[in-house]
C-alpha cells in the first residue's frame, strides 16, 4: 500500500504535513532537512521543485524558489539527492510543482525516476483536472504515484465532488482566498468554510494549508481536518537560522504542543 | 486544418488553461459567460459605439505611397496608431471593461509591461468610474516612467512587482496572485492573447476588427477582401492576432509575423520565441517559451518593451507549428532603421514594437502587382526617449 493511504489508515487526526523548497537554502541538504523534519515527527514530508513563476506561492516561497535555482537546484538533481532516501526516511514524500519544468524533464520518465526514488505523491497547483485524467493519470497510476487537488473556499459544492472522486490520499485543503504565506489566526469565516466541507462528508481525507504557522492555527486546522500543511513559517525558520538542523526538531514540537 | 480556437480551448496542441484551482471558479465564470455576452446585441452595439466615438474607429487604411515605391508593391497601412491612447490595446479593454461590468464586476486588475496596456486599462477604467490597480514590473517602472504616471493621472494604482525579475512575466505573475486573494468581484484585463482560455480567444475577438476593416477597406479601394500579404509584429501577440483574425482560413492571404531578435537570435539577449523556445506552459496556457533546459522560463530581451515576453500566445504557437504563419525576427537596429525610415517615407514615427514589422520588408521578396498591408500598431510618442538614446538619425 502506498504510504500516504498507509498513514491516513493508521492516524486520523493530528497530521502534520511540512513543505520546504528542495535547494533551500542550500542545494545539497535536501536530505538532511528532511531526516531532520522525520526525526522531529513529521507525518508527512512535501518537497517543492523550484520554478521561476510559482504563481499559487506568496512572497516567502517564492524568495526560496529562486534562490534554490540560484544554487543550482534542478528536478534532476533532486531526483538524485532523493535515490536512496528510503535508506533513511519512512514516512510518506510528496513532491510539490508547477507542470513546465516536469515537461522538460520529460513526464514519464519524471514519474519512473520518482518511483524509484520512492516518492509516494504530487501536488502540481496546475495540473487541470481534465488533463489529468487524460493524459496525466495513467502515467501517475503505473508509477505508483497519488495525484492530489486542491480545494478553496470558492470551490463549488459539485466540484468539490468531483475532486473527491479523483484526488488520491488526501485533499489539500486551502484555507482561504490567497497564495502561500504564514498567517498568526484563523477566521470565524473560513471556519464557516471548513464545517460547510466537512458536512459532505467526503470519502477522501483532507490536510488543511496556506496561513497554517504555529500551534495554534495549527492545532485549530486539526479540529476541522485529518491535519494540516505548514510551508511558509518553516521556510521563514530556514531562512532567518544559520543553524536551521538543530532548530527542526524544536519547530516541529512548537507546531504540535502548547 | 483548423487554425482558431476549438472548444476546449486549443488552438492545435496549443492553449488549454493550467490554472491553479483558486483561479478555477474565476477563469470557468469567464469561460461559461463571455460567447453568450459578447456576441449578444447589446454588448455589440454598446462595444462599437465607444469604438466608434471614443476610440475613433474605424482607423484608416492607408496606401503608402512611398514606401510602396521604395519597395515595389502596393503597401496599405492599417492606422492603429490614430486609436485613442495611440495604439491597438483599447480596442481589448474597452470590451474586457464592458464584459467586466455584464459579469457585475466593481474593481479591474491588470499587468503592463512598457505600460502601454496598463494605460489603455486605466483609461477605461476612468471612462466607466471602476478603480484600477495596474501590476508592473519594478524595473519596467523605472524604464517607463512617463507611461507609469499616465496611468497615476488617469487615477489608477500601480504596483510594483517585485519578484523574479521584476519585469513583464513577474507583473503578470503577481496580477494573477491578486486575482487569488480577491477572487470575487474582480475582474483581470489580460492585454495580449495569452494566459488561460478563453483569454486568448477573447482578446483576439476584441481586436479582430482590425481585420474586420481591412477587408471592408480594401474591398472598397482595390475590389477584393484578400490581400497577399498581412504584416504583424508579435509579442504576446494581441495585434497580428486582430489583424490576422479574418484572415486565418482565407489562403490567399499570407501571414507574416514578426518577432524581436533583440541583439541577435543567437546573442543571448533576443525575444525572438519561436526561434528560441520550446513547447511549454507559463500564465495558464501551453505554448511555445523560452526556458532553460529545466523548464526555467528565461527572461528576454527587446529594446522595445512591448515585445519582450518569454512566450507568444497560442494562436501563434499554432500558426507557427502548422506553418500557416511565416515567422520573421528582426533586431534592434533593423528596427530603429525601419522606424527612421517610415518617419521620413510617410511622416510617421512608429513605436518601435511596430517598427519591427516594417524590418521585416527587407526579408520579403514582393513581386509589383503585391497587395500588402501591414498593422501600424502604435505611435511612436512614447518611445522618443529610445529613439534619442540610439540617436543614429
Amino acid at each position: 500500500m502506498n504510504r500516504i493511504e498507509q498513514l491516513f489508515r493508521d492516524k486520523k487526526s493530528d497530521i502534520l504535513n511540512v513543505y520546504f523548497t528542495a535547494g533551500y537554502p542550500k542545494q545539497d541538504d535536501t536530505l538532511a532537512v528532511m531526516k531532520a523534519l522525520q526525526a522531529a515527527g513529521t507525518d508527512i514530508i512535501e518537497v517543492g521543485m523550484p520554478f521561476s513563476d510559482p504563481v499559487a506561492d506568496g512572497p516567502t516561497i517564492q524568495a526560496s524558489n529562486q534562490v534554490a535555482l540560484d544554487n543550482g537546484m534542478s528536478i534532476s538533481i533532486l531526483l538524485k539527492q532523493l535515490v536512496s532516501m528510503r535508506e533513511s526516511i519512512d514516512v510518506p514524500v510528496v513532491l510539490m510543482g508547477y507542470l513546465n519544468p516536469i515537461i522538460q524533464y520529460g513526464l514519464e520518465r519524471f514519474c519512473r525516476d520518482a518511483q524509484a526514488c520512492g516518492v509516494d505523491g504530487l501536488i502540481l497547483p496546475d495540473l487541470p483536472m481534465a488533463e489529468y485524467l487524460s493524459e496525466y493519470k495513467s502515467v501517475f497510476e503505473e508509477a505508483g504515484l497519488l495525484n492530489i487537488f486542491l480545494i478553496t473556499p470558492q470551490t463549488s459544492e459539485e466540484r468539490i465532488r468531483l475532486i473527491d472522486e479523483h484526488s488520491q490520499g488526501f485533499i489539500y485543503m486551502v484555507s482561504s482566498a490567497g497564495i502561500t504565506g504564514a498567517k498568526s489566526d484563523i477566521s470565524e469565516a473560513q471556519k464557516l468554510y471548513f464545517e460547510r466541507v466537512n458536512n459532505m462528508l467526503l470519502s477522501t481525507p483532507k490536510l488543511i494549508g496556506f496561513g497554517i504557522s504555529d500551534h495554534q492555527t495549527f492545532s485549530t486546522a486539526c479540529n476541522y481536518a485529518e491535519g494540516a500543511i505548514v510551508g511558509s513559517a518553516f521556510i521563514n525558520l530556514l531562512r532567518d537560522n544559520p543553524d536551521y538542523i538543530q532548530r527542526i526538531t524544536p519547530f516541529v514540537k512548537s507546531l504540535k504542543e502548547a | 486544418m483548423k487554425y482558431n480556437v476549438d472548444e476546449n480551448g486549443y488552438y492545435g496542441k496549443f492553449g488549454g488553461a493550467f490554472i491553479p484551482e483558486m483561479l478555477y471558479p474565476n477563469v470557468e465564470e469567464l469561460r461559461q459567460n463571455y460567447l453568450s455576452i459578447i456576441e449578444s446585441p447589446q454588448f455589440q452595439n454598446e462595444f462599437h459605439q465607444l469604438l466608434r466615438d471614443y476610440v475613433g474607429r474605424p482607423t484608416p487604411l492607408y496606401l503608402a505611397q512611398r514606401l510602396s515605391e521604395a519597395y515595389r508593391a502596393k503597401i496599405y497601412l492599417k492606422r492603429e496608431d490614430l486609436c485613442h491612447t495611440g495604439a491597438h490595446k483599447v480596442n481589448n479593454t474597452i470590451g474586457q471593461i464592458i464584459l467586466a461590468q455584464k459579469l457585475g464586476k466593481k474593481k479591474i486588475i491588470a499587468e503592463t509591461g512598457a505600460g502601454q496596456h496598463g494605460v489603455a486599462t486605466a483609461t477605461v477604467c476612468a471612462l466607466m468610474g471602476m478603480p484600477c490597480v495596474v501590476y508592473m514590473g519594478e524595473i519596467d517602472m523605472k524604464r517607463q516612467k512617463p507611461n507609469v504616471e499616465r496611468m497615476r493621472i488617469l487615477g489608477a494604482d500601480v504596483v510594483a512587482a517585485t519578484s523574479g525579475s521584476r519585469t513583464l512575466k513577474d507583473a503578470t505573475n503577481e496580477a494573477m496572485r491578486a486575482w487569488i486573494s480577491d477572487p470575487v468581484g474582480t475582474h483581470y484585463i489580460i492585454g495580449s492573447v495569452v494566459g488561460p482560455h478563453p483569454y486568448p480567444d477573447m482578446v483576439a475577438r476584441f481586436q479582430s476588427v482590425i481585420s474586420e476593416e481591412i477587408k471592408e477597406q480594401l474591398s472598397e479601394v482595390e475590389g477584393r477582401t484578400s490581400p497577399n500579404y498581412v504584416m504583424a509584429c508579435v509579442g504576446g501577440g494581441s495585434n497580428a492576432a486582430g489583424a490576422f483574425y479574418h484572415f486565418l482560413d482565407d489562403q490567399d492571404t499570407q501571414l507574416v509575423a514578426v518577432e524581436a531578435a533583440g541583439k541577435g537570435v543567437t546573442s543571448g539577449e533576443s525575444a525572438a520565441t519561436t526561434a528560441l523556445g520550446k513547447d511549454g506552459i507559463l500564465h495558464g496556457s501551453r505554448t511555445l517559451l523560452m526556458q532553460t533546459k529545466d523548464g526555467q522560463v528565461v527572461e528576454p530581451y527587446s529594446i522595445s518593451a512591448g515585445l519582450d515576453y518569454p512566450g507568444i500566445g497560442p494562436l501563434h504557437a499554432h500558426l507557427f507549428d502548422s506553418g500557416r504563419g511565416t515567422f520573421f525576427s528582426v533586431t534592434d537596429e533593423e528596427a530603429m532603421m525601419a522606424g527612421i525610415e517610415l518617419s521620413r517615407q510617410e511622416g510617421i514615427i512608429p513605436a518601435i514594437e511596430t517598427a519591427h514589422a516594417f524590418a521585416a520588408l527587407k526579408q520579403m521578396s514582393l513581386k509589383p502587382a503585391d497587395i500588402v498591408v501591414i498593422n501600424l500598431s502604435g505611435r511612436g510618442d512614447k518611445d522618443l526617449d529610445t529613439y534619442i538614446k540610439w540617436g543614429n538619425y
